[in-house]
Order: structure tokens, then C-alpha cells, then sequence
């Protein structure tokens, strides 16, 4: 069972790991924030988009990764495959969080607020926001730690990461491979649960 | 009281409003004097949220026009018109993220005065509302009592020198003795500042206190509009059932 080099390729593995959900977590941000306020303000859009998230969320993930492969241009084997089906599933919580977090800020905080003579964006950024934050950071949270074990997915079609160890354990009835791409993926879920609710109790209005 | 004929600090012109179909206020006529403290009274549903909402552009009249210092509420630029105007509600509505310092001086701060000239200001405001600056600045709302709350509500609304001050049931939460102490201080701070005031309230004891006229509103409409004195004699059953209660 000795094998040289295995915690130089759990290493490079994990970095490959990271950057995949680091990237996927990115894009979902960049998307699932923005597109939670823009819900916030147009009521009528919620359903159909919070549908569309759900409906992504119910599609398994190993069955996901293999309906993007046919479609060009996000599609095909590899990286970018992986990243999009990732960001497809993180895009939920986020979304979710961002528009609860927002709606739930207290409605006479919100109408002193206005009342007051804040435009919209200062009442985005100095009052929703701050508010809403430890709201949205447990969605964040919610997606990372979903993204961290899906990504083991995204080696069954050509993404890298700890999942290679994983298929190539259950291919080869290694528990080993399998324990190496299980164990650090597992790590990593946990120290950014912690990590993120440690930032989230910061983030919660004194 | 300004001579008759000069511009109202607000003026209602045939204000109707509805929600849903259902009638909230109907055609309204009033004018606010400047200087002085006109209290819309009337139980829940007779639409004097509503009123008081329109006059700070909240709401917006379906027919008839608000006019503030002259100006129809759609005529003027909503920020401008909503940062001279203080407003204080029930709930308060502080910040719980900002200190009470922070709450205080929020639309100097949305208007830019240089930061020593906020800091100052608020250490005066919250003097007048009898808070102690040094022990209250640095504090969070909820760290306050109701009473203490809404002194800052008070001081908040009175920050950048409004040129008028809404309040909506502002003491309706307090307890009795709170609640007196409060009004013994919108009485102080009237004499000091002459502000224009319109209060919105549904307790008669607390209208006769503080107006200088009372408005009855009455499912939309406008009952009366009386000094307190003559609001007393009134004979209409609507204002009846209200002095009633005074001799229970």
C-alpha cells in the first residue's frame, strides 16, 4: 500500500480541487448576488428564476455534468464543463439567501430609511446590505460546502480535481485512492463551514 | 401662525387616495400653518397614516395635490424634499447596525456636512432630547429603552434643521409615564425650535396636549378642524365619542 509520491499528488490534486471551487463560487457570486437584489426589486421575476435554480438544484449531479457535454460552447470535456455545472448549483442558496436576507430587514428600518431621504443605491449599500449579510453568508456558506463535495463529480468528465482519486479508487476497488480524494475533500468542506460561519457571527449586527 | 393668505407649510387640495378600491382618503382639504402643531386624530382606518404619508412623498395622491412650503409633492425632487422633512414612527425605525451617534446623524451625513460639524450637532441634539452624549453616542439601539429609543427617533428626525416634522403615533408603544415625559418634551422642544409639526395620534388626551389644532379624520374624511378648545365643545357624534373618553 506504500506509495511514493501519493501526498505529492494529493497536493496537487487538492490545489486543482480549490481552484475549481474557488472559480465556480466566483462566478455564482458574481451571478447569484446581484441577480438576488435585482429580485428584491421585481417581484414579478422571482418565480421563474427561483425555479430555474430549483429545478438545477433537483437534476443529480453526475446526470448534470453529462447533459452539459453535448452543448458547444459551455459544454464539452473538461475544466469548464465542471465549473459551469458548479456554478448552476451554488447559484441557488445564494440566490435564495440574498433575496430572504433582503426582504427580511425590518420594514420600519426600511421605510425610516427612505423616509429619510436615502436614494435607492444608499439604501442598498448602507442599510439592506449590511443587514441582509449574515443572511447571505449562510447561503454562502451553504454553497460552498455543496461545492467542495460535488467537484469530485466533475472528474468523471475530464475536470480534475480530488474526485480522480476517488473514480480511480472505485474503478481499481482501491480504498486508499478512495480515502485519498475523500479525506481532503472533506477537510476542506469543513474548514470552510468554519471559516465562513466564524465570518457570519462577525458580520451579525451588534 | 402665519398672516392669511401666505404660503402653508402644507396644504391638502382635494386629496383623495385609495387602496385596492377601497377608499382610504376622501377628497381632503386642510392647510398646516407654519409654526404651528396640527394633529391628525382618528381610530385605525381613518386614513391619517395615509395622509401623513403623502405629505413626505411615501404616497402619492391619486387625485387633488399636496403642496409643501407651496409645491405640490410631484413637483419636487423626492430626495430634497424627504431630507427636510424629520419623521418619527411608532416602531422608531433605528439602525440596529449604526451606533446611536451614527443614527443620529444620518442625513448630515447624506448631505455631506463636514464630519466635525456632524459630531457636534449630534452631541447638541442628543443634549436636547436628554440623553447623555458621552454615555449614549457609542451605544446600539438595542441597548436603549423604548422611551430611550425613540429620543433618538426624536433627535434623528431633527438632525439636518428640517423645515417641517411628521410623526406617526410617535409614543404609542410607551408606557404612561414615559410616554408624558415625551410629550413634555415635544412641548420644550417646540417652544425652542417653532417647528411646524403635523403628529398623527388616536388618543384624545395626547391631541389636546400637543395641538394647536386638531383635524378629526373620519373614514377619509376630514370631521373637523378645531383649536383644542373648540374641538372640546364640539357637538358632532364623531367628536363626542372621542371627549367621552375624556370624562371616563
Amino acid at each position: 500500500m506504500d506509495r511514493p509520491g501519493l501526498f505529492d499528488d494529493i497536493l496537487s490534486h487538492t490545489g486543482e480541487h480549490l481552484i475549481l471551487v474557488l472559480t465556480s463560487m466566483a462566478i455564482a457570486l458574481a451571478i447569484g448576488i446581484p441577480l438576488g437584489i435585482l429580485l428584491t426589486r421585481r417581484a414579478g421575476l422571482r418565480a421563474p428564476l427561483l425555479g430555474f435554480a430549483n429545478v438545477m438544484q433537483t437534476v443529480p449531479s453526475l446526470a448534470l455534468f453529462g447533459f452539459l457535454i453535448p452543448i458547444p460552447f459551455i459544454g464539452g470535456i473538461g475544466k469548464r464543463t465542471a465549473i459551469v455545472a458548479l456554478v448552476l448549483y451554488a447559484l441557488l442558496p445564494i440566490l435564495r439567501n440574498t433575496l430572504a436576507g433582503i426582504l427580511g430587514v425590518d420594514r420600519a428600518v426600511r421605510e425610516s430609511a427612505t423616509a429619510m431621504g436615502m436614494t435607492n443605491p444608499q439604501l442598498l449599500w448602507q442599510v439592506e446590505l449590511p443587514l441582509a449579510a449574515p443572511v447571505i453568508l449562510a447561503g454562502v456558506r451553504i454553497a460552498a460546502v455543496t461545492t467542495i463535495g460535488t467537484a469530485t463529480i466533475a472528474a468523471a468528465i475530464g475536470g480534475g480535481g480530488l474526485g480522480v482519486f476517488i473514480f480511480r479508487g472505485i474503478a481499481s476497488v482501491d480504498t486508499t485512492q478512495i480515502l485519498a480524494g475523500a479525506v481532503p475533500a472533506a477537510l476542506l468542506a469543513l474548514l470552510s463551514d468554519g471559516g465562513l460561519s466564524w465570518i457570519e457571527k462577525r458580520l451579525s449586527p451588534a | 401662525m402665519a398672516p392669511i393668505g401666505g404660503a402653508a407649510a402644507v396644504e391638502f387640495r382635494d386629496v383623495s387616495f385609495q387602496i385596492a378600491g377601497r377608499v382610504i382618503l376622501d377628497r381632503l382639504t386642510f392647510r398646516v400653518e407654519p409654526g404651528e402643531t396640527l394633529v391628525l386624530l382618528g381610530l385605525s382606518g381613518s386614513g391619517k397614516t395615509t395622509a401623513l404619508k403623502l405629505v413626505n412623498s411615501l404616497l402619492m395622491p391619486e387625485s387633488g395635490e399636496v403642496l409643501v412650503d407651496g409645491r405640490p409633492t410631484a413637483d419636487w425632487d423626492v430626495i430634497a424634499l424627504r431630507r427636510g422633512i424629520g419623521y418619527v414612527i411608532q416602531e422608531v425605525g433605528l439602525f440596529p447596525h449604526f451606533t446611536v451617534g451614527e443614527n443620529v446623524g444620518l442625513v448630515p451625513r447624506l448631505e455631506q456636512w463636514p464630519e466635525r460639524r456632524i459630531h457636534e450637532r449630534v452631541a447638541a441634539l442628543l443634549e436636547q432630547v436628554g440623553l447623555d452624549p458621552k454615555t449614549f453616542l457609542e451605544r446600539r439601539p438595542r441597548e436603549l429603552s423604548g422611551g430611550q429609543r425613540q429620543r433618538v427617533g426624536v433627535a434623528r428626525a431633527l438632525a439636518a434643521d428640517p423645515r417641517l416634522l411628521l410623526f406617526d403615533e410617535p409614543f404609542g408603544a410607551l408606557d404612561p409615564i414615559t410616554r408624558r415625559e415625551l410629550q413634555d418634551q415635544f412641548i420644550g422642544l417646540r417652544e425652542q425650535l417653532h417647528k411646524t409639526s403635523i403628529f398623527v395620534t388616536h388618543d384624545v388626551r395626547e391631541a389636546l396636549r400637543l395641538a394647536s389644532r386638531i383635524a378629526l379624520l373620519d373614514r377619509g374624511r376630514l370631521e373637523i378642524l378645531a383649536t383644542p378648545d373648540e374641538f372640546l365643545r364640539a357637538q358632532s357624534p364623531q367628536a363626542r365619542a372621542f371627549t367621552a373618553v375624556l370624562d371616563s
